[in-house]
């Protein structure tokens, strides 16, 4: 398998801003997010965007952090229309008035998805330490007032999986198409929270009993998306559907990357659309190549068939689990680490039975029951200051 | 699921149809998905404009395309996208 020329980046995700009023304990921007505070203006984002779609980007994200936050949010969302994008709102919600979400339809904005944490005010707002369950509910009811297809998001760790039956409960009420149960990836935040996000194998398959009782009796009415984790199938995901193979992410900054996550590989050295063109970005430069085909891989993956639907599973995990991104990812079974994953699902039970703590919702707590929240304060004190440029 | 002759299929309003020239294909976009379509199934969806039937497709189609006998491909097809959401 030599490395493949890439189609275009198809799916374009624009992560506007890191700025978000919520501190969610599974974030999946990077934990030194706080380190990198610059943003595009609003004529750098309309050239990264126009320059994706002349090379065939068609779906566009546009989260963050909280997009809302952005105040050229509209601007953005109207020229991304003209351009002919699918435009994808990624939002917890909050910020989007009535008067809001009328003139972001106007400019012609396709979707949007809504994040909820939980199905109870009292979850919600602890895992995201904030209070905004009521006002998500209100959102939902405004979403679908200006004719959005709305897309309920929900991650899904041991807190609340066994409300999964009233979480689909909540979605068919506030009449979403599509409920998306995204079972919590370990990077970033989630990772320095994995002892207490993580849930047991039985949890995890108790729950998917409820999913599928509840598909059956909404066929045809609303889609449940559930994808059981890597980690317990023992198998690795198609991570991105290949790196570099049909997705871009632009960081608030500028910065390009092949994933949510990969800012934090080393030695990655992940270019910037201020300093290069996108086409450049996408077929020339190093982060974008350095996983593609199968040249990097390891023996073990180079030779399974297996590739051609996963290519090579996961980097970002197979970083965090061994120290080094080109492992087989640990996910696998055929990964030499994978006792460490093993260890890890075995410690979930002990690590609640250790964890056991009220629940309580207290503002602006840094810590609680285990978890560590994802904040600017968090996230300068969990990473390095970087070196001064001598 | 059988279509009676009088249904007349029109694109959800959750999905977009359009030509992309970078793929050379049409393709149905819907919330952060796409389905690359075959030339057949873009040019019977683009038909399903919610006023014709899909008798008058079917007799459109024949137009379009003589001597080929479509009816119970597009009936199939429409049947199809109707299952998936595409059209209603």
């Amino acid at each position: 398998m030599a490395t493949p020329r890439p189609g275009p980046p198809l799916w374009l995700l624009a992560e506007l801003t890191y700025r978000c009023p919520l501190h969610c304990v599974f974030c999946s921007n990077p934990v030194d997010y706080a380190r990198h505070e610059a943003e595009l203006d609003t004529g750098q984002w309309l050239d990264v965007l126009a320059q994706a779609r002349a090379m065939g980007a068609v779906q566009l994200g546009l989260s963050g952090g909280e997009p809302l936050l952005r105040d050229d949010l509209e601007v953005i969302v109207e020229h991304a229309h003209r351009l002919g994008f699918y435009v994808n709102l990624i939002t917890s919600g909050i910020g989007l008035t009535e008067a809001r979400a009328k003139a972001l339809k106007r400019a012609g904005l396709d979707h949007v998805q809504l994040s909820f944490q939980d199905s109870t005010r009292e979850l919600n707002d602890f895992l995201s330490c904030s209070r905004t369950f009521e006002l998500k509910s209100r959102v939902a009811s405004i979403i679908k007032a200006q004719g959005f297809p709305m897309v309920l998001n929900c991650v899904m760790h041991r807190h609340n999986l066994p409300h999964v039956g009233r979480i689909i409960e909540m979605a068919e009420a506030m009449d979403a198409q599509y409920l998306e149960l995204a079972n919590t990836q370990y990077y970033g935040w989630a990772w320095i929270n994995r002892e207490a996000l993580m849930p047991t194998a039985d949890e995890l398959a108790q729950a998917e009993d409820v999913v599928n009782r509840h598909r059956a009796r909404l066929e045809g009415r609303m889609k449940i998306l559930w994808v059981s984790p890597d980690v317990v199938e023992a198998k690795p995901k198609a991570c991105m559907n290949g790196w570099g193979a049909v997705f871009m992410l632009v960081a608030p900054d500028g910065v390009a990357l092949p994933c949510h996550s990969a800012r934090m590989l080393p030695g990655l050295d992940a270019p910037s659309v201020k300093d290069f063109s996108l086409h450049d970005i996408w077929h020339r430069s190093h982060a974008f190549n350095a996983y593609r085909g199968d040249d990097w891989m390891s023996e073990t993956c180079r030779s399974c068939d297996d590739k051609r639907q996963d290519f090579g599973g996961c980097r970002c995990q197979a970083f965090l689990f061994t120290g080094s991104a080109e492992a087989t990812d640990p996910a696998c079974r055929k990964s030499p680490h994978r006792a460490v994953v093993d260890a890890m699902l075995a410690h979930a039970p002990q690590a609640r039975a250790a964890s056991v703590q009220p629940l309580r919702f207290v503002p602006n707590a840094a810590r609680q029951a285990g978890l560590l929240y994802r904040s600017d304060a968090n996230s300068l004190a969990l990473s390095p200051e970087p070196e001064a440029a001598c | 699921m059988s279509l009676v002759a009088d249904f007349q299929p029109a694109l959800s309003p959750m999905f977009r149809l359009q030509f992309e020239p970078a793929q050379e294909a049409w393709v149905l976009l819907y919330p952060e998905g796409m389905v690359r379509l075959s030339d057949t199934a873009a040019v019977v969806l683009r038909h399903c404009n919610g006023s014709d039937s899909v008798a008058q497709i079917i007799e459109a189609l024949q137009r379009e395309f003589p001597g080929a006998d479509l009816e119970d491909d597009v009936r199939g097809f429409i049947a199809d996208a109707r299952q998936h959401g595409w059209v209603a």
